[in-house]
């Protein structure tokens, strides 16, 4: 008869072979949420009334779709009409979307706090524009961004569990997958709990108190 | 004496408001100019279109014979031609002195790293802020910043400066250093646009005064014009506000004292 502490180590070992996808999903939707949100902040803030009401229009659609629909349209939409895209493409390509919309925002909210002074100063040195955005404002844009940024980044480590309803073999599918051949319905769960806990609490905690330093020494004007 | 600046029936509006009403006036090489006015006159909204910050809606501005107006694609490198100093100092906050000095040398006139850094060190000693070049922004005293402020304009070597209320947001006891380190500028012939209400400094170093008020100028003259027989109500009643406010311009400054 096994323990209760070999049973629980036995679901952690095979759970955790889940972990590496769960990441790499996080980093991949993160990015494509970054080379998305991050331009779109920019033309929102800085490109005139057509952008700003574009940007602002595009951030509501994907604040408002919950990721799950975005995930179904792309496993089973897209394969309906063109070529069959694989689970982990389209939730990576859904939750990057989702989050170009929040990013964008971040984004946003970090450039405007920027103030018009540092763009001002940057151009009576004879800069233009594009030259100022990327060597005064968004430097400075990116280091205020920080602290909402890192909760973005542990809302898309949790939402990755999303990807479970398409079979890629992430953490809370490889958790089902034990819930099915042990029928436990509680323990498998348990330590897939603990598992995004483990991973999601330092990430926010220290990101969130690097974040604040950061603040505030960019802030002290 | 040869104009450097000259401002042409300059207009500026934001939405209806028209903050800028027709504008002009010359400004000549190694002079300072000294704009003032209650806030809301219309001055800093006029320092930004000279340099085409905010470029003017009507009429022109002129460095020496170029109308800048007409410059398009090359707006951004004549406005490199001027120095521009903010109230609110607006120092690059994520980069040391040094590199807020350098920036401009480097990344404007593609100057070399080696000689961008001796120009802007040159600029920094003489704003006397040579032992603070890897400091951050956020460790200066507000006239710290402000001589910084002037360094990064002097290390472009820009044919005119432009100050827009550059001791309003000091403390009293800081606003001297800054007055000195403009006192200079004025004794090596820098050309000098200044808005300022700094009343002792204008009698000074100021060769033309300008009395802005609701967008439009109301009197121009000498600095001793205006400190003896102003002839406009106005800037009448505007100069004796601006005396009980700070006392006789006179006694303001000890340094401008000093140097008279």
């Amino acid at each position: 008869m096994l323990s209760l502490f070999d049973l629980l180590l036995s679901y952690f070992v095979f759970i955790i072979e889940g972990l590496p996808i769960a990441l790499s999903l996080t980093a991949y939707g993160l990015s494509v949420g970054f080379l998305i949100g991050l331009p779109l902040a920019i033309l929102r803030v800085y490109g005139g009334r057509g952008w700003r009401l574009f940007v602002s229009a595009y951030e509501r659609v994907m604040r408002s779709v919950p990721p799950l629909v975005l995930i179904f349209l792309f496993y089973f939409g897209i394969p309906a009409t063109m070529l069959e895209i694989p689970g982990f493409l389209a939730v990576m390509l859904a939750l990057g979307l989702c989050s170009s919309g929040y990013q964008s925002q971040i984004f946003r909210g970090a450039l405007e706090s920027i103030g018009s002074g540092q763009m001002d100063a940057a151009r009576s040195l004879g800069m233009s524009k594009l030259q100022a955005i990327r060597l005064i404002v968004a430097p400075q844009a990116l280091r205020f961004a920080l602290p909402s940024w890192a909760n973005e980044l542990a809302t898309m480590i949790k939402d990755t569990s999303l990807a479970f309803v398409v079979g890629v073999a992430e953490l809370m599918r490889r958790a089902d997958y034990v819930r099915a051949a042990t029928f436990d319905p509680v323990l498998p769960f348990l330590v897939v709990a603990a598992i995004y806990f483990v991973v999601v609490f330092p990430i926010t905690r220290i990101a969130g108190t690097w974040g604040q330093e950061k603040k505030r020494l960019v802030t002290g004007i | 004496m040869t104009k450097v600046v000259s401002v042409r029936d300059v207009w500026k509006h934001y939405g209806k408001i028209k903050v800028v009403r027709g504008v002009s006036f010359d400004v000549d090489e190694g002079t300072t100019t000294v704009i003032f006015g209650p806030s809301g006159a219309g001055k800093s909204t006029l320092l930004r279109c000279i340099n085409m910050l905010h470029p003017p809606d009507r009429g022109t501005v002129f460095l020496r014979d170029i109308d800048l107006m007409k410059t398009g694609s090359k707006m951004n490198y004549y406005r490199s031609k001027f120095g521009m100093v903010f109230q609110h100092f607006n120092l690059f906050s994520h980069m040391t002195v040094l590199d807020n000095v350098m920036i401009g040398p480097r990344v404007v006139k593609k100057i070399s790293r080696d000689q961008a850094k001796a120009i802007a060190l040159e600029a920094i000693e003489k704003v006397r802020m040579k032992d603070w070049c890897s400091h951050y922004p956020s460790q200066l005293s507000g006239g710290q910043k402000q001589r910084v402020g002037i360094a990064r304009a002097l290390a472009m070597d820009p044919e005119v400066i432009l100050l827009d209320e550059p001791t309003s947001a000091l403390d009293p006891e800081l606003i001297g250093e800054v007055l000195q380190t403009m006192l200079d500028l004025a004794k090596e012939k820098k050309t000098m646009i200044c808005v300022t209400h700094e009343m002792g400094f204008a009698k000074a170093v100021a060769s033309e005064m300008i009395f802005m008020d609701e967008g439009a100028v109301v009197e121009t003259g000498s600095s001793e014009h205006f400190f003896t027989n102003p002839v406009n109500e106005r800037t009448k009643r505007f100069l004796s506000r601006l005396t009980e406010l700070y006392g006789r311009h006179e006694t303001r400054n000890d340094i401008v004292a000093d140097k008279k």
